[in-house]
């Protein structure tokens, strides 16, 4: 067994046709095992190794931070908030009837993947007009506290890392990925729109040769089964105490004053309290 | 495709003589395990090297499957009674005749003198696509070969096609939900009853399937109520040859006429989509109302609502539409004032 499925077309190509959907087992096994490796490191082995912040003069920038830290606009949590919808919708319409729960999937998740996609064109613009573009997107100076902290974490020399700017790296590299899967599933997904009856597209199978069709099929599989993982992974750090604060913002908009200082560098973040 | 050879596959034969037996080999086996009835459709699957079970159970030594007793005034079919032994019970004659005129038109005397009444209403789609051996939807791909801008598809279906647009090709099917019938479905965990027109189970929900039937379960029997008996029936099948073939479209109704007007009623037709379809709205419409040509062309038009032909079978909506009619009526068209 193979992570692919293959079959023979009409003329005679082997072409790919899905993912062996055993991988979804995979994903949420792997999800799990890696929630629990990670819950018994926080818990065991991180108080150890535990490292402070290389501080930074911040005196000047430190008189004008008020109580709440604004965090996110109403624009980006409502964003969030149906995006998250959507991406459960997904889910259960894509693997609840391959655990055995069989019900009529199709129109419901192509309508979710639908404000999926809606949502994902929305928040491009969103955030390349109206949002600071770069802040979610790893720079220099994450990728060297990266290392910094790999060193102090396995026991080597090295100097403490500096505090995160405004998200914080695993909160951009979450977002790095879930851009990668998220567009995977998109632009196959409403090329996919083409194969099945919509009121949208006139259903033409031979849109595209077999293969294409194969090959678009098993990424849309791939990057399905990879958010099952993914989507585990952030609703366990979303509960995990240390980052509750990070997901009531995605709720009320704001961090605290004490969290904002304890987490974040106000050179790198610039908070007025306007 | 699909090569019509002389030799089966290899695969481990069990012939269980109870019911028992068989459902702790299905138990045992699982998806592994086909269970072979009269083997009308097994033996097309099996010796077209498409299907390759790894263990085949075969039903033919299980006599209690067999027969057809009546219970409180309806009726217990084993699900292994052939369709000849349906056809000729005088008691399915003289009560429940749709089921006896359904039986005795599908395929050949000899075919019906084989066939069984569970494996009739079990029977896989008859798509030539998904015959042939192509990776469809139904065989677990990703595509319908039979709805493409160039496929041949004028026996496929015309309502609620889901991405697969086979149709069910049984002929007893729509009699037995006109009958109200119960499927009795028994696994090694006990026994559960289905209404018949439950049983089916259209691509949306289950692609790979036609039925409920979950690996290690069985068709026992067909129970067929007394609320029916001695209804006025009609049942009419259309094919393309009058010999022998599967349906174009069938329709079954049983009613109960009171008056001139209609007091009851249940229409199925078969072959217009995934699952024989029972015309619920039709149904509705014609409660109460006089049995007569204005009301079947009422109904015929109701009937077709939301249809959405392929490039080659748009015949099937004036199709079903006359056949709708004709079923209110109770009389051939031509007869008609």
């Amino acid at each position: 067994m193979g992570l692919v499925q293959f079959a023979t077309n009409p003329w005679g190509q082997n072409v790919p046709i899905h993912i062996e959907f055993v991988l979804m087992w995979a994903a949420a096994i792997g999800g799990l095992a890696f929630l629990m490796v990670h819950a018994i490191y926080v818990q065991f082995v991180a108080a150890k190794t535990a490292h402070t912040y290389a501080m930074t003069d911040q005196a000047a920038a430190l008189a004008g931070i008020p109580e709440k830290v604004h965090r996110h606009s109403l624009v980006a949590r409502l964003f969030h908030w149906i995006m998250s919808l959507a991406m459960f919708a997904l889910l259960i319409t894509a693997f609840l009837p391959r655990m055995g729960y069989p019900f009529a999937w199709v129109e419901y998740h192509w309508i979710a993947g639908l404000v999926l996609t809606a949502s994902i064109i929305f928040h491009i613009f969103h955030a390349s007009f109206w949002m600071d573009f770069w802040s979610i997107w790893p720079d220099k100076v994450d990728i060297e506290d990266a290392k910094r902290r790999w060193k102090l974490a396995t026991g080597k020399s090295s100097p403490q890392p500096r505090k995160f700017a405004k998200y914080p790296m695993e909160n951009k590299m979450y977002h790095l990925i879930i851009v990668l899967a998220g567009l995977s599933v998109t632009l196959t997904g409403v090329f996919m729109m083409k194969r099945v009856r919509t009121p949208f597209f006139v259903r033409n199978p031979y849109l595209f040769s077999d293969m294409t069709w194969g090959m678009m099929y098993v990424l849309h599989g791939l990057a399905g089964v990879g958010l099952i993982g993914l989507i585990m992974a952030h609703v366990y750090f979303a509960l995990r105490p240390e980052k509750f604060d990070i997901t009531k913002s995605m709720v009320g908009g704001s961090i605290t004053r004490e969290h904002y200082l304890e987490h974040h560098d106000p050179e790198r973040w610039v908070v007025t309290s306007k | 495709m699909a090569i019509i050879r002389d030799i089966m596959p290899a695969f481990e034969l069990f012939q269980p003589a109870t019911v028992g037996d068989a459902l702790g080999l299905l138990d045992q086996h699982g998806s592994d395990a086909w269970v072979l009835a009269g083997g009308l459709d097994s033996f097309d699957w099996l010796k077209d090297r498409i299907k390759r079970p790894k263990v085949v159970i075969d039903l033919s030594q299980v006599s209690e499957l067999r027969g057809i007793k009546e219970v409180a005034g309806g009726l217990e079919i084993g699900a292994m009674t052939t369709l000849t032994e349906v056809v000729r019970n005088p008691i399915v004659k003289e009560k429940f005749a749709i089921l006896s005129t359904g039986a005795e038109l599908a395929a050949s005397p000899q075919i019906r003198n084989q066939g069984t009444i569970g494996g009739n209403v079990s029977q896989d789609a008859r798509c030539w696509y998904y015959r042939g051996g192509w990776k469809c939807y139904r065989a677990g791909g990703n595509i319908c070969f039979a709805d493409t801008p160039t496929a041949v598809n004028r026996e496929h279906a015309i309502l609620h096609a889901d991405r697969c647009v086979a149709v069910n090709p049984s002929d007893s099917a729509p009699a037995l939900i006109a009958l109200e019938a119960q499927m009795v479905i028994r696994s090694v965990k006990g026994e559960r009853v289905v209404n018949a027109e439950d049983y089916f189970v259209g691509p949306d929900i289950d692609i790979t399937h036609m039925t409920v039937l979950k690996p290690g379960e069985l068709l026992t029997a067909i129970r067929i109520p007394a609320t029916w008996a001695g209804a006025q029936f009609y049942f009419e099948k259309v094919r393309d040859r009058q010999v022998w073939d599967f349906p174009l479209m069938n329709v079954a109704s049983a009613m109960v006429v009171n008056g001139g007007n209609i007091e009851k009623i249940r229409i199925v037709v078969n072959a217009a989509a995934a699952t024989p379809l029972r015309l619920t709205a039709v149904e509705n419409a014609v409660r109460g109302q006089p049995r007569n040509p204005a009301t079947g062309e009422m109904a015929g038009k109701l009937a077709v609502v939301g249809a959405e032909p392929l490039r080659y079978n748009g015949y099937k909506v004036p199709l079903m539409r006359n056949l709708v009619k004709r079923a209110i009526s109770g009389v051939e068209e031509a007869k008609w004032a």
